[in-house]
């Protein structure tokens, strides 16, 4: 099979402190991989590196057969990646839907001039990344609160128009920063749900940080596990789960 | 709207028709002279005023890129333009038109060559730079006889056509409004407002923010070099103290005063300042003429303390956005 990312040895140090340490990873199209750890292990600067926030210290990305380390952010989600944060970082005070076409302005080939002058380019542009938006805010459930501003959206919403809006672009990789956090039971599983239906409906391949055991457990079919950098192990999610080396990663040891 | 589905009034069609209104009866009455040449002078200054606010408003406003700098470019506006007018012997009406087009390019050019270094630092460091920036300007216009005795330095430059009147600031400051509402009301809006908003995310949705900073950052400064090079035709007289940092800091109080990203707030407030300070130096007896600066600070902090989000606190009057924004 072929593989979509392919993450080779890769570390970043921030002054004395390495972050992330020989670090790597593949991923096949389709895949809905799990990345989990303890706080600090280093999973958010992993989606960081791969996204071109953080360039590496040493080590290599491919994703589609193209090096991104050294691309911009821009450059990397126009190749085809899309993300979420941890902490939601929405544009607060734009609409839902203009947090959702911000998103696919790139794609328009209307310029400067035709926003200034209202040109027939700029109206059929505007319509087709409009509906566009909409669509992806039904999908996601959010089509009546287009109007509203992102901040004044209820939390579990915020997350999934942060969705929406990574998805405008047809990304091929997703990476979902603990998507579930902070919900309640019956949340994380509609969460989970919903991750399932835009794999299939997007044809994603997922990467996904979490700390709910229930989520990852529940829909990964691959679990990578990280401690203070490194990868400390990966397999199925039983196999992971019962690996000595993650019980102590997250417990500690054993009569220690 | 009163109107039933029949007959539907667009509300923008009835906007620009008062404001058209307004243009010919103001327009008459400066003709007629019910208007003096001093009021006269005031309406078109405000009007100067609100161009260059709505330009640093799509800067700090719309971009979120603080610049303590405007002022320089609104006197490398002015200064440009008033060469390019001196130096044409011809007379037209077109002679404005082509100086203020120069007096844009020049600042918009500097701005861009200013901007691709300063522009990747943030906030308050920006300022600083900017502010920098200003500051070289503003002793280069005071040693600018050195280079082009025209220019008149310390002294000031003197010798512009009074080619500015009411009509010309009207068209100009009519155009900047559309231009900036039409700007901001597209994907080019959307994507300056979102560097604004949380400028990481921005690039992780595919937001080159470097490149819009800047285009958002060069058209602003062109904004104030029209209103610059008809500050220039309105005054006939260039000071360099009249483009110093202080001058900065009114025109963003006028942007804040407004509400940053609003137009309307902006051109409330725009000319609102010019008519108090002037309107003030008419009411006020010439014995307590000194209280102008009392009470106008005292203006300031009353809006700040109950409109701290500024007059227009961010929105827009129905007229000014398209169809999908407005609300019923």
């Amino acid at each position: 099979m072929s593989v979509l990312l392919e993450i080779k040895g890769l570390t970043k140090t921030f002054g004395g402190l390495v972050a992330v340490k020989d670090f790597s990873l593949t991923l096949e199209p389709g895949a809905l991989t799990g990345l989990i750890g303890p706080n600090g292990a280093g999973k958010t600067t992993v989606f960081n590196l791969i996204t071109g926030m953080i360039t590496p210290s040493s080590g290599s990305i491919v994703f589609a057969g193209r090096p991104v380390v050294g691309l911009k952010p821009y450059q990397i989600y126009r190749l085809g990646i899309g993300r979420t944060f941890q902490n939601i970082r929405l544009f607060k005070g734009l609409s839902v839907l203009d947090n959702v076409r911000v998103a696919y302005h790139h794609r328009g080939n209307a310029g400067l001039f035709d926003a200034i002058i209202r040109t027939r380019r700029f109206y059929s542009e505007e319509k087709m990344i409009t509906e566009k938006a909409r669509e992806l805010l039904s999908i996601l459930g959010l089509e009546t609160r287009e109007k509203d501003m992102a901040q004044n959206l209820p939390y579990g919403e915020q997350r999934r128009l942060e969705i929406a809006r990574a998805l405008i672009a047809e990304p091929k990789i997703l990476l979902l920063d603990e998507p579930a956090a902070g919900m309640n039971p019956a949340e994380v599983g509609r969460m989970m749900d919903l991750i399932l239906f835009i794999q299939d409906r997007f044809k994603l391949t997922i990467l996904l940080i979490e700390h709910q055991m229930k989520v990852v457990m529940g829909i990964c079919r691959w679990v990578v596990v990280m401690d203070f950098g490194e990868l400390i192990a990966q397999g199925v999610p039983t196999e992971v789960q019962n690996n000595p080396k993650v019980i102590e990663a997250y417990l500690g040891k054993s009569g220690g | 709207m009163a109107a039933g589905n029949k007959l539907r009034v667009d509300i923008g069609t009835v906007a620009l028709l008062i404001v058209l209104g307004l243009f010919a009866v103001l327009g008459f009455l400066i003709v007629s002279g019910v208007i003096n040449p001093y009021v006269h002078t005031i309406l078109c200054y405000a009007g100067i005023v609100v161009i260059s606010a709505l330009g640093l408003n799509l800067i700090y406003g719309y971009t979120g890129q603080f610049s303590l700098g405007h002022a320089a470019f609104y006197g490398i506006g002015g200064y440009t333009a008033a060469l390019v007018t001196r130096s044409i012997a011809a007379q037209g009406w077109w002679v404005l038109p082509l100086g203020l087009l120069a007096g844009a390019l020049t600042a918009g050019a500097i701005a861009l060559l200013i901007g691709l270094p300063i522009l990747r630092l943030k906030s308050d460091y920006l300022g600083i730079a900017t502010l920098g920036f200003g500051m070289i300007i503003n002793v280069l216009f005071k040693n600018s006889d050195k280079l082009i005795k025209a220019m008149g330095g310390a002294a000031g430059m003197r010798g512009i056509e009074r080619l500015t009147t009411f009509p010309w600031v009207f068209i100009f400051c009519l155009g900047a409004v559309i231009v900036l509402r039409n700007l901001v009301f597209s994907g080019v809006g959307r994507a300056l407002i979102s560097i604004r908003e949380d400028e990481l995310a921005a690039e992780a949705v595919g937001v080159n923010a470097t490149s819009y900073k800047t285009l958002g950052f060069v058209i602003g400064c062109m904004f104030a070099g029209v209103a610059g090079g008809l500050y220039a035709h309105l005054y006939t007289y260039l000071n360099p103290d009249n483009f110093d940092f202080l001058k900065s800091i009114d025109v963003l109080l006028i942007v804040v005063i407004g509400g940053l990203g609003s137009i309307s707030g902006t051109i409330i407030a725009g000319a609102g300042w010019a008519f108090l300070l002037e309107g003030l130096r008419v009411i006020l007896p010439s014995a307590v003429q000194e209280w102008r600066m009392v009470v106008y600070p005292l203006v300031l902090i009353v809006i700040m303390l109950f409109r701290s989000n500024g007059i227009m606190g961010g929105s827009e009057f129905n007229f000014l956005k398209p169809q999908e924004y407005r609300r019923r």
